[in-house]
């Protein structure tokens, strides 16, 4: 039944329809656009100051200077010439956290659009980087585009596997995605940990006593086409995100492929009832989104990292704030550029390196992105709370208007 | 009985949902003792009224007055309070309990701190002697009948000391002769001195039962008139606004080539429950074979097995002489079964697509949709736009989200897309459920030209009146097995004899 006065049903409503996660988010779209991520992000940010203010600093000064971190002030016209080269160098850093998230975001993305939760994101761009360290690492003297090439690829295979492994136990078993995908992260951990740990497989040749891989050749490297390669410049795995999400839009929206995808994601019933194959979907884009991560992986470690070292395993992160930029992107193309984007933003304005001592500790400023990412990711899944406060005011203001026909099981 | 105050009165009732107005100043009056049908199509405010006065609506406008006095309904609670009650059509029963638990579930009687059942019992035995409802309050709720379910929730209603007892489509999950058993008990009621409200679609019934009838279209009230002046016809087009054909016009058939040959078939259900039984059946192309039955005797589960959706146990499913038992939705598809699900929100439809993508869930694999794997949005909007002009599907462009349209308007856009895939047998599972006089209609005829036309068609369907008016052949199924084959001339009582298990040994089948 529905919840009288949570959300009205239609009159004479027969039944209603099996709400999917998909489902779900369509309702929402409809509902609140792109107005409901804003106040969700603002919302947070209010969260944030007040976090800064009660830790005794200045929420204003701190968001001022979380924000020249950043980098982002570097298009406008105020900041003088030091200060513009510093800017470019933080901006370079922005954009270089931005390109790895955009592609995890799509892998928890493209997952949602069929009716799945990928949490496996992490793990997907962990096996990236380790099969595109590993490719990188040898093959000395291959032609530089061929090698690079031949990484990439390799990254995202080492990702598409598996991410499908778990795609393939849901089609086969019906085990759990999110539990399988978690599962598979730890097992990409360990893994890392065997391969390049002290006397592992794949460890330096150079120098036994770093648990680190050897680095890429020169070769296999990505050329930087802004700001300094000495000096971690902006790498061209930019240009090859941001073609992601151009392929991911126009897989979902404008392929057969996508049509099922987004079948399955909406009614997997209905789907099955119409000869779309349930299974072979759940593993194929399992797989994509595997892909989508591994690519991450690879271009993170051809573009700046270089070596996969046992003590960036433990810390790195890119693959769950994946999530959190799917979430707050609403698993659009568009809302992830620009949720990755924020992300990235944040992650390098409370880095320690860019934020000022004196006007709130990076160490805390970087406790404020986390609760900045806690708080989107919970407001998000509480999407129901935000459709309906916003359907409540509006309901207000001008009674017989607003969306209806939201759908809400208790 | 003129002169009294009525029971009940709504007087101008508004109500919107948004932009819709589900109610639009409806006054509506319910004398003492008086069976007062609420008559109107699916969407025509009938429930949101009823929820109105149950309290799980407010107005935005008018008020209600209960016995001359006006009160206001904020709750079920305060509406129980109040003396109204309601029977749903989903029951509100916990099913493992007895049916004296469940009467009082809410309002427990007690000792001290201890439940005191015993009174609770023998106060319902006492309610449902005086009503003529046959009960036994200790039996328990899981083992009922969907009739003596419904008794039950009318006995709660009485039980909690309703004067006013509203009535949800209380017919729409009942054999032919619970139905009349239900109307035995509601004029019992009414001679008491229980006001009734009765909601409905379906004509006959409401000729059968009540003393007045109110008439919603489109959120407002039509008419109330007096049911002894009133005939199936004048009923239908003050619901409809139109003249409508009630009875299909057939003209003979000759069948062909059989299409459609289920042998030996056994079918389990979710639980793995045999459900389908070593059924044969057969279905020609030009002819429509209706399966009549009371629910859950299998049919699901036998629509399922043709379709391919679910595993046979054993047993041969046939296609134009093609064998595709157990081969998978899309081989069932491929050999030409055409399906219109019973349940349209869970299968027929994905809601969130909008008409085009609906429209092509059977198409988009063709070639012609689509090229290199890309699909092309301006074809498909094409193909729909045509779609929707042959189908006269009404409230919606290629790009309204099929939520947003109406239950007869989504089984158009699930007929349209079947058959224009042409497939060589239409399994149609209850196709007009849930749809108003114009939509059952248009499905009719449709099913009939569809026949005309040389297709095969097996009509599955709870609705007698439909089998017997549409099928050239009627089965019977009880408990999974072909329980008879009859002339769809024969009586109501003839099929309801077979429907209810009697009969048995002189199966043909």
């Amino acid at each position: 039944m529905t919840v009288p006065g949570l959300a009205a049903p239609p009159p004479d409503d027969e039944g209603a329809a099996p709400i999917t996660v998909a489902g779900r988010l369509s309702t929402y779209l409809k509902a609140g656009g792109i107005v409901t991520p804003l106040i969700t992000v603002t919302f947070a940010f209010i969260v944030g100051g007040l976090v800064v203010l009660v830790t005794g600093g200045n929420p204003f000064e701190t968001y001022r200077a979380i924000f020249d971190g950043t980098g982002l002030n570097w298009p406008f016209p105020w900041i003088s010439s030091e200060d513009r080269e510093i800017a470019a160098i933080n901006l370079q850093q922005t954009l270089i956290v931005t390109t790895p998230l955009i592609l995890t975001g799509l892998a928890v993305a493209f997952a949602f659009r069929c009716g799945l939760f990928n949490i496996g994101g992490q793990g997907q761009y962990l096996v990236g980087s380790y099969l595109a360290v590993w490719v990188g690492s040898s093959f000395d003297g291959m032609p530089a585009a061929l090698h690079v090439l031949l990484c990439i690829v390799a990254g995202c295979v080492a990702g598409a596997v598996w991410g499908g492994i778990a795609g393939l136990l849901k089609a086969t078993t019906g085990a759990n995605e999110v539990i399988s995908t978690i599962m598979l992260n730890w097992i990409a951990v360990w893994t890392g940990f065997f391969l390049f740990g002290l006397g592992g497989p794949l460890q330096s040749d150079t120098d036994r006593s770093v648990p680190v891989s050897n680095d890429v050749f020169d070769g296999a490297k990505l050329p930087v086409i802004w700001g300094d390669a000495q000096l971690q410049g902006l790498h061209v795995g930019l240009f090859i995100a941001l073609a992601a999400l151009l392929v991911f839009w126009v897989l979902l929206n404008r392929t057969r492929t996508g049509y099922e995808v987004r079948a399955v994601g909406f009614n997997p019933e209905a789907a099955r009832a119409s000869g779309i194959s349930v299974g072979r979907n759940y593993v194929l884009v399992m797989s994509v989104c595997g892909l989508f991560a591994g690519l991450a992986g690879s271009l993170d470690l051809l573009g700046w990292q270089f070596r996969v070292a046992t003590n960036d395993i433990q810390i790195s992160e890119i693959g769950f704030l994946g999530i959190a930029v799917a979430l707050l992107g609403r698993n659009t193309a568009v809302g992830t550029l620009f949720a990755a984007l924020l992300f990235g933003a944040l992650v390098t304005g409370t880095s320690v390196r860019n934020l000022d001592p004196t006007v709130f500790e990076p160490a805390l400023a970087s406790n404020l992105t986390l609760i900045i990412q806690g708080l989107v990711v919970l407001l998000v899944s509480a999407d129901i709370i935000v459709v309906y406060l916003w359907r409540l005011r509006s309901r207000r203001r001008r009674p017989p208007a607003g969306a209806e026909r939201v759908e809400v099981t208790a | 009985m003129p002169g009294d105050a009525p029971a009940l009165e709504l007087r101008g009732i508004t109500k919107r949902f948004g932009p819709l107005v589900a109610n639009d100043a409806v006054d509506f009056e319910l004398r003492r003792g008086e069976i007062h049908a609420l008559l109107g199509e699916n969407g025509a405010g009938k429930s949101t009224l009823m929820n109105v006065l149950y309290g799980l609506h407010q107005p935005d406008e008018g008020e209600i007055r209960l016995g001359g006095e006006v009160v206001r309904i904020d709750s079920a609670r305060r509406a129980i309070g109040l003396g109204i009650g309601m029977v749903h059509q989903h029951f509100m029963l916990v099913p493992v309990m007895t049916v004296a638990e469940n009467l009082v579930l809410g309002t427990e009687p007690h000792r001290g701190p201890l439940l005191d059942f015993k009174t609770a019992a023998a106060r319902a035995r006492e309610l449902a002697e005086r009503f003529g409802l046959a009960i036994n309050p200790e039996a328990k709720v899981e083992d009922l009948g969907v009739g003596a379910q419904q008794r039950v929730e009318i006995l709660r209603a009485l039980f909690r000391g309703a004067k006013v007892l509203v009535l949800d489509e209380p017919t729409a999950v009942l054999t032919a002769q619970e139905s009349q058993d239900l109307f035995r008990v509601l004029r019992t009621l009414a001679a008491e001195g229980t006001s009734v409200v009765f909601i409905s679609h379906k004509l006959q019934e409401v000729l059968d039962v009540s003393d007045r009838v109110t008439v919603l279209r489109r959120g407002k009230k039509v008419d109330t008139v007096a049911t002894a002046d009133s005939t199936e016809r004048s009923l239908a087009r003050l619901m409809v606004g139109r003249d409508v054909l009630l009875r299909v016009e057939k003209p003979e058939h000759a069948p062909g080539e059989t299409v459609l040959e289920v042998r030996d078939l056994h079918v389990a259900d979710d639980r793995g429950l045999p459900a389908v039984r070593g059924l044969s059946l057969d279905v020609r192309a030009g002819e429509i074979v209706g399966l009549a039955g009371v629910d859950a005797n299998g049919q699901s589960e036998l629509v399922e097995a043709i379709t391919c959706l679910r595993q046979c146990e054993s047993g041969t499913v046939r296609v134009d002489g093609r064998d595709v038992t157990g081969h998978g939705a899309l081989a069932a598809i491929e050999a030409g079964v055409g399906h219109i699900a019973e349940d349209r929100h869970r299968r027929g439809l994905v809601l969130q697509f909008d008409l085009a993508e609906n429209l092509s869930l059977l198409e988009y694999r063709h070639p012609a949709m689509s090229r290199w794997g890309l699909l092309s949005p301006r074809l498909m909007a094409a193909r729909a736009r045509k779609l929707l002009r042959d189908y006269d599907v009404r409230g919606g462009e290629s790009d309204t989200p099929a939520s947003s349209l109406s239950g007869g308007n989504q089984q158009k856009v699930v007929i349209a897309r079947e058959l224009s895939a042409n497939p060589k047998v239409l399994v149609a599972a209850q196709p007009t459920r849930g749809l108003d006089v114009g939509a059952i209609e248009f499905v009719h005829r449709r099913l009939v030209e569809e026949r005309d036309a040389g297709r095969a068609i097996l009509l599955v369907s709870l609705e007698l009146d439909e089998i017997r008016s549409l099928s050239d052949r009627a089965l019977v199924i009880y408990e999974g097995e072909i329980a008879a084959e009859l002339s769809p001339s024969a009586s109501e009582e003839e099929f309801g004899v077979f429907m209810t298990g009697g009969g048995r040994g002189q199966v043909a089948a």
